[in-house]
Parts: C-alpha cells; structure tokens; sequence
C-alpha cells in the first residue's frame, strides 16, 4: 500500500518526455507580474456583475438607477422617490445576488482546499460526503417535518447532516489517529452513497408538494434568499477564506506529498484535522442556505489554476472572485431562462461547467502536464 | 549538525518495522543506509523528520530531540529529499524551490528580496537557474531530483535526508545527484539501494535487516561478502574499482535456490 493515491484517482503518471527545452512553455496563462492587475479586474468583474444581476429581471431597470440605489442604502442615506424601484433592487435581488457571491466564493474556496487537502485534482465537498449529508438532513426536514430533526429547519437540518457525515467520514478515514488523503476519498464516497441512498427512499415516500421542494433543494437555489440569513454565512465565508489564505504555505506544501510537508514543518495530522473542519464548515454552510450545487467546486479552482498556476498565495484569491462572478451569472441565467419561472442552479451550473471541465481537460491532455 | 537515533522502535498497525536501531551521523559526513526492501530504512528516515513518531527511543539532532521540537523548528534543520514526488498540481520550479522557506516564516510574513535571492542561489547551486519558470511536472527525473535539492538548500537546513532519491535516475543523474549532495558540506542520511552508489560516495554505511541494524561503520567492515549473503541472499565479490580506488562490489545468485533471506516486499511501503 503506498501513501499516495491509488492509479485509478490519480492522473496518469508522467513521463519524463520534453526534454532540454528549458524555458520553452510558459507555465501559466498570466504572467505573474500581472497578477494584482488582475487581482483588480477580477474585484471589478464582481462588482460589475452584481450590478448587472440587480438591474435584470422581471421589470428591468437601467443601471444608473440600480448603482443609485446601491449606493444611497450603502452609505444609508433616505430613501429615494421610486420606493417599488427601491424595493425590488434592495429587498428582493440584492440578498439574492450577494447569496450567489457568497455561495460561489464559498464553494471555489473550499474547492481548491479540499483538492490540497487530498491532492486530488478532481475533488470536492461531494467527494467527502458532506454534499449528501446535508442533503438528507434537508430532506428529512422537508418530508418527514422538522419534528423528525429536533426541531430544526431546513437549513438547519442541512448543516448537521454535513457536519455528522464528516464526522463519520473522518473516522473511518483514518487509522490509529492518522488519516491519508485516500482513506478519506474512499470513505467520503462509501459514505457519500449511503447517505444518497437514504435520500432517495425518503423521496419515494414524499408527498407531491414535499417532493418539488425536494427536488428544488437538491439542485440548489438562491431563490427566497433574505437579508437576515445572509449574517452568519458571510461570517463563515470571509473567516474561512482568510485563514485559509493564512495557510498557504502549508497547502502548498500539501501538494508536493507527506514526506515533503513533513519535512518543511508542517504538523500534518493537526493541520489535516483543521482544514477537515475548516472545509466542513464553509461547505456545510453554503449547502445549508443554497441546497447542494454542484461542479463549481471542481470548475472554478481548475480556471483558477489554469490561468495562475497551482501556488496558493495567487490561486485561492483568484478562485474566490472568479467563482463569486460565476454564481452570480449563473443565478442570472436561472432566473432569466425560463422567465418568469426559474430553475435550479444546479442544472446550470452542471450544463456550463461540464463540457468546459471535458474541453479543459482535453486541452490541458494535450499540453502537456497533467491536470 | 550531527544526527543520532537511540534505540528507536516505529510500530505501524502493531507491526513492528523498525526495531531499537541506534545510528549516529557525525556532522558533514555521508551516512547510507543499505538492506533489503522492507528492512525498515525509510521508516527510520521518517522518525528523523518528524513523519512518524517513534513508540520508544529518541532522535536526536545535534543535542535537541526531533520530538520535542516543533515542526518548524524541526524543519529548519533537516530537510529531505524523497524517492518520487506527487507531481499533479501545476508548480512551477521557483514555486517548489520557494516552499523551502515555508519553516522560516510566519503566518502572516510575506516573501522578502531575501527570500527570493535565497531561492535564486539555490538554483543556481544545483544548476537549474534556466528552468526556474518551467514546471515541475515535465521535468524529468534527475532535475526534479536537483529541484529538490534546491529546495533542500533554501530551507537552509543542516541534515539533508534522502530517502531512495536515486532510484528512478539514470545513471548520470544517479552520479549527478550524488555528487551534488557530497558538495554540500551538510550532513547527510542517505536510504540507497546501490549498494555501489553507497560504497563510493558514504563515508559509513549502515546495513539494516528486518528494523535491526545488522553491522555500521565504514564501507570495507560493513558490506562483506558473509554479511551481503546472509542478508541479502546473494553472493558478493568485493574488489576494488580501478579509477576511484573505492570498494566495488560484484554480484551473483547463490549457487543453491536456498535464500537466507527472503525480502519481504510489501512491508516497506505500509500505509501510515
């Protein structure tokens, strides 16, 4: 048994091909020198982005009205004449449209995390269970009432379910109180399938009405997002962020093998144990309050690498904007497609980010390194 | 800086793989490690920089024991270099070197001018300089090796551990490395399987057999004809090679299909 890995999850191995043309490829997209211009642009995208999702939807509003708005309520001056303008902007979209920057940062982040965590490039909060455990406490929330889960609501009920199946995972994931990256893998997707299963027969059993909210949940939604639950997830999102941005050295230090992290001082076990609960949490949080989405976790860390390279002191802040961009458009496209009815998330996010993933991986075949 | 371990025993899933070894490193010297696969030479390594704890004994470098360091502090003083390295993530060669740093700074320190000149000598001192923008993943083996070294040297620790770090290269690459780390005035623990590539560049070598350590001191006491067939099982010829003067060792099956030892492949790799 070996320490890393085994051949089937991890990307063929390399061989030492290209030889003696130093220099040759450029390693990234963007020269690192561009890096905090784009670190601006990127902010700025976001920012612009919000705007454009605040001003498109049932009744459009022109964009100079939308930035009026936003700015009087930001520096809390009165209100202004059009109140229903006011309203639909302020009360209805914004909290929508920060949900979406929230949950995408949130899951990007979390993505590049657990992928250091277990170096494997394909990983996400799915892949350590805690997608389907939160979904079978939202589930059981939704089906069987909140009786059935002490009392607890939706969300609620979702973000325990993340957090037992962690505990879980983690437990049989490691063995004399160490844990490996593969253990963890293989217990995340054993339990991850359990917890599925439970879900499914809990939908079998759900009357009409539950099963759309099911349903509904299941492929996530900014739908109904208000601004007093937006506190707490925001908390979560920016502490998580920044200490993870604080481990850096040791995320990447992750990625080069247990040996190599050892060996630069990193206090594996602990710092594994951490960033296990670190990533419950942000992930736990965001399937909580926006159901279970998926692919971006997978999509956006993989652009993020793409275009800066695999250093978490450039990819981690770059991952974070650029997935809170992405949901936003995302939400944008689900709420405008059908219009007025709107969709789930999740088949969008999964209708993007699939044959992006399949073209960057056949693009990236072809280059050369692996993914 | 020199390295000791006292009667160190490493249990893993309540097997025991290293089993009370006791090896001194003086300071500057080469010290190889030799046995069969599985004998516990990694696993021992291991114990030196903090990737396993052992259940009895104590590591100690120079007077201070591994185990109560912290693992920074740890990692200021040795560093290694192992057998094959995940490559799966994009890293470019300056982005490995740089994480050398990683035990000198803290949580919040950002990459000083140091830093980066630190990064730049080290290249230059295992002649990478020209690949410093490539990535690690298509280089091929002997300069990842090399990039490791650097790495090594940039995390400007004392004790370098290699662990089987020649075993993929070809054989320039193999002399390369090695002279390399012999330039490096640091001390250094080295798990070989070339048993020649121990005798020409250690200046004492340490045979291991089934966690113990079988016989240690120089090169002609340790690797005799007797002892490479009891734990190796095969028939050794020791001469002498004719440029370097150092012991070179030729080998061939025992005559009977009667093996004293049989390696016990698998163990050594056991998943901790």
């Amino acid at each position: 048994m070996s320490l890393r890995a085994p051949a089937a999850l991890r990307p063929p191995a390399k061989v030492d091909g290209r030889k003696g043309r130093a220099g040759a490829a450029r390693p990234h997209l963007l020269p690192a020198r561009l890096f905090p211009v784009f670190v601006v642009f990127l902010i700025a995208t976001a920012v612009l982005s919000a705007l454009v999702a605040l001003s498109i939807g049932a009744v459009n509003i022109p964009l100079v009205d939308v930035w009026g708005v936003v700015l009087r309520h930001l520096t809390r001056r009165p209100i202004g004449k059009n109140l229903v303008q006011e309203r639909i902007i302020w009360n209805f979209r914004a909290p929508r449209v920060v949900m979406a920057l929230l949950v995408g940062c949130g899951l990007s982040v979390v993505g590049t995390a657990l992928q250091a965590l277990v170096r494997n490039p394909l990983a996400d909060s799915y892949i350590l269970g805690v997608n389907q455990g939160a979904a079978l406490g939202a589930v059981m929330a939704l089906v069987l009432g909140s009786g059935a889960v002490g009392g607890l609501g939706v969300s609620g009920a979702a973000f325990v379910g993340s957090m037992v199946a962690l505990v879980l995972v983690f437990l049989l994931g490691q063995r004399a109180g160490r844990s490996n990256p593969t253990r963890l893998i293989l217990a995340g997707v054993a339990i991850g399938h359990l917890l599925s299963s439970a879900t499914s027969y809990l939908q079998i059993h759900a009357d009409t009405r539950a099963l759309a909210g099911v349903v509904f949940w299941l492929l996530g939604s900014f739908s109904g997002a208000k601004w007093s639950q937006l506190g707490l997830p925001a908390v979560v999102v920016l502490a998580t962020t920044v200490w993870l941005m604080l481990q850096r050295r040791g995320l990447n230090a992750l990625l080069m093998g247990d040996e190599s992290a050892a060996a630069l001082g990193v206090n594996l076990n602990r710092f594994r144990v951490e960033l296990l609960v670190v990533c419950a949490l942000l992930s736990g949080t965001m399937v909580s309050i926006a159901g279970s989405i998926g692919f971006v976790g997978i999509l956006i860390p993989h652009v993020a690498r793409l275009l800066v390279g695999a250093d978490h002191r450039r990819v981690l802040p770059v991952a974070a904007l650029m997935g809170a961009s992405y949901l936003v458009w995302v939400d944008l496209a689900a709420r405008t497609f059908e219009k007025p009815a709107e969709l789930p998330i999740g088949i969008f996010t999964a209708l993007l980010g699939a044959p992006f993933f399949l073209w960057l991986m056949r693009r990236r075949d072809r280059q050369g390194p692996a993914i | 800086m020199r390295v000791r371990l006292e009667g160190v025993e490493v249990r893993i899933d309540s097997v025991t793989i290293v089993d009370g070894v006791d090896l001194v490193a003086e300071s500057g010297r080469m010290v190889g490690l030799v046995g069969p696969n599985g004998s516990g030479k990694s696993t021992m390594l291991r114990t030196i920089y903090r990737a396993l704890k052992p259940v009895a004994g104590a590591v100690h470098l120079d007077d201070d024991d591994v185990w109560r360091l912290s693992a920074k502090e740890s990692a200021q003083r040795s560093a290694v270099v192992a057998q094959e390295v995940p490559a799966e993530f994009d890293l470019t060669v300056t982005e490995v070197v740089t994480m050398g740093r990683t035990p000198h700074k803290r949580l919040l320190e950002r990459d000083s001018k140091e830093d980066a000149l630190i990064v730049a000598d080290a290249l230059d001192r295992v002649e990478m300089t020209e690949f410093a923008d490539r990535l690690f993943a298509t280089l091929s083996g002997g300069e990842k090796q090399r990039t490791l070294v650097a790495r090594a040297l940039a995390q400007r620790s004392r004790v370098l551990i290699l662990d089987e770090a020649t075993n993929h290269l070809d054989i320039h690459a193999q002399l390369g490395l090695m002279e390399l780390v012999r330039g490096l005035g640091v001390t250094v623990v080295a798990a070989l399987h070339d048993l020649n590539l121990a005798a020409s560049y250690c200046d004492a070598v340490c045979l291991i057999d089934r966690g113990r350590v079988v016989a240690a001191g120089t090169v002609d006491e340790v690797l005799t004809p007797a002892r490479l067939a009891e734990v190796f099982g095969v028939n050794a010829h020791c001469g002498v090679h004719p440029l370097t003067g150092r012991p070179l060792l030729t080998f061939s099956p025992l005559p009977t299909n009667r093996r004293a030892h049989e390696p016990r492949g698998a163990t050594k790799e056991v998943s901790a």
